[in-house]
């Protein structure tokens, strides 16, 4: 398959990049350090190029049914100039992927989708809307997406544009102009847990709003970040990565998304998830923290105090901010409790864990 | 990239400096900028005789893992045990204060299966 290039791939390869294919795009991963790179977006602020990203418009008066038939969180509850973090279920109890849905008013909503999904969830949605007739188009080559995260990421983006930031509430947002750029849609969302504002803008204004955040956060000392730091963020917060943690055979409710997951409507597999968590789940998604030296990956066993394998990593890192390996993984659900003891097998060697709640990370 | 002309190279991305039957080995520069922040260097194997090719270690970086070969036979004599408290060492300096282990070599003939700078040059340019 042919690798696809964002709107300024150039742009980061200048800036000394290191690319790497991920979901079919040439990404930037890394600019300077993975660790710098997070303390920049805990402490400062940083901007990540996450214009892989998908999506997709839905409109007219057959919207919201088609929305509210393929995602299990609850958009009718959203008012204009909401967003909500949501899922689409497959048939079999498995997740289609993770997504925003954006309210713009009662006949136009956008759906973000992964990068790697594209395709599979424009096709999974369109199967679902033969019956329902909404106007359903994917726009994702149209729209670059720049992530603009950390403490101090208001007061620099508020150099930049009338619309007064503060006033955005989290999960909220509005369209307007920025850095010079018409029509962005400015969201209070963001993938890392440090605030912050993701703006989508069409990709022949790019350009002109990064190298305006650029300059609006030079005093800041602002810097690019790369999806390395991306991941170490996001897995501090205890973020759910679609493809390690969730996937087709994982169900929402085993993986935490229950808050996400609204039994106040019908939708795709909403009977048999409705009985799952009448019945309860086997299995649950956990955030752990390694008490020795080492660092978890995906895939490795995790065991009980005998040796008995009763679960597996599904995500894990070194944590710059706690300086200690860290991960989300699967176990039993009597393992699943705070405070349980468990043990990450690392190639040779079995090390001492402790499942947490979750944020990993509470700064 | 920095590719030092009197040290030797293998595919694998590791470095290797000859002084008589002791060879000094570390990773490349090439190979801690793929690797990125390098947490942990794991090496267990002082004191062993380890065959060419064989897993003598790992490399843990933020983002990945990767083992550690032996550029060829000989016992390890000794570790650098400064990348315990300090791995950032082998990002910092990979030739030099980010040495990994010394072995003394078993057969001098494989040294000369390494390849030297501009064919190391070559692999990665």
């Amino acid at each position: 398959m042919e690798l696809k290039k964002i709107a300024l791939n150039d742009v980061h390869e200048k800036l000394g990049a290191k690319m790497m294919p991920f979901a079919g795009y040439n990404m930037p991963v890394r600019y300077s350090s993975d660790i710098e790179e997070h303390k920049t977006v805990r402490e400062g602020v940083g901007v990540f190029d996450v214009s892989h990203m998908g999506e997709f418009w839905v409109e007219g008066p057959k919207a919201i049914e088609l929305i509210q038939k393929v995602t299990s969180n609850d958009a009718s509850k959203l008012v204009d100039g909401q967003a909500q973090y949501s899922c689409l279920p497959n048939e079999k109890g498995g997740i289609v992927d993770d997504l925003i849905v954006y309210r713009f008013n009662e006949e136009k909503y956008l759906l973000v989708v992964n990068a790697s999904n594209i395709e599979k969830d424009f096709e999974h949605i369109s199967k679902y809307n033969e019956a329902i007739g909404a106007e359903l188009k994917d726009v994702s080559d149209d729209y670059s997406l720049f992530a603009v995260q950390g403490p101090k990421a208001t007061e620099v983006l508020q150099k930049l544009t009338e619309v007064d930031l503060s006033a955005i509430k989290f999960y909220h947002f509005t369209v307007g102009s920025i850095g010079g750029a018409n029509d962005v849609i400015i969201s209070a969302t963001g993938y890392t847990g440090s605030g912050g504002f993701e703006l989508y803008v069409k990709n022949d204004l790019a350009l002109p709003l990064w190298d305006a955040i650029f300059k609006a956060g030079e005093e800041a000392d602002i810097k690019p970040i790369g999806l390395g730091a991306r991941d170490t963020l996001r897995l501090e917060k205890g973020y759910c990565l679609y493809g390690n943690d969730i996937d087709e055979t994982t169900s929402p409710l085993e993986a935490g998304l229950g808050w996400i997951t609204k039994f106040t409507k019908d939708f795709v597999n909403s009977e048999n998830l409705k009985k799952q968590k009448e019945e309860g789940v086997d299995r649950k998604l956990v955030g752990f923290i390694l008490e020795e030296k080492g660092i978890p990956r995906k895939d490795y066993p995790i065991e009980d105090a005998d040796g008995n394998q009763i679960g597996m990593v599904t995500s894990g890192s070194q944590s710059p901010m706690l300086e200690k390996g860290i991960g989300l993984g699967y176990v039993k659900k009597e393992f699943a409790s705070p405070g349980t003891e468990i043990y990450i097998a690392i190639r040779k060697r079995k090390l001492k864990a402790k499942v947490e709640k979750l944020p990993l990370y509470k700064g | 990239m920095n590719i030092p002309k009197d040290l030797k190279y293998t595919k694998d991305h590791e470095w290797v400096k000859i002084d008589g039957d002791v060879v000094t080995v570390g990773i490349t520069d090439f190979a801690q900028k793929e690797l990125g922040d390098i947490v942990y260097v794991e090496v267990e194997t002082e004191g062993e005789d380890i065959e060419q090719g064989e897993t003598f270690g790992t490399v843990e970086a933020v983002k990945t893992v990767s083992d550690l070969f032996m550029p060829v036979s000989g016992n390890i004599i000794e570790f650098n045990e400064e990348l315990e408290s300090s791995p950032e060492k082998v990002n910092e300096d990979p030739y030099g204060e980010g040495w990994m282990i010394k072995i003394k070599v078993e057969d001098e003939s494989q040294l000369e299966e390494l390849i030297d700078a501009a064919e190391y040059e070559d692999l990665v340019g």
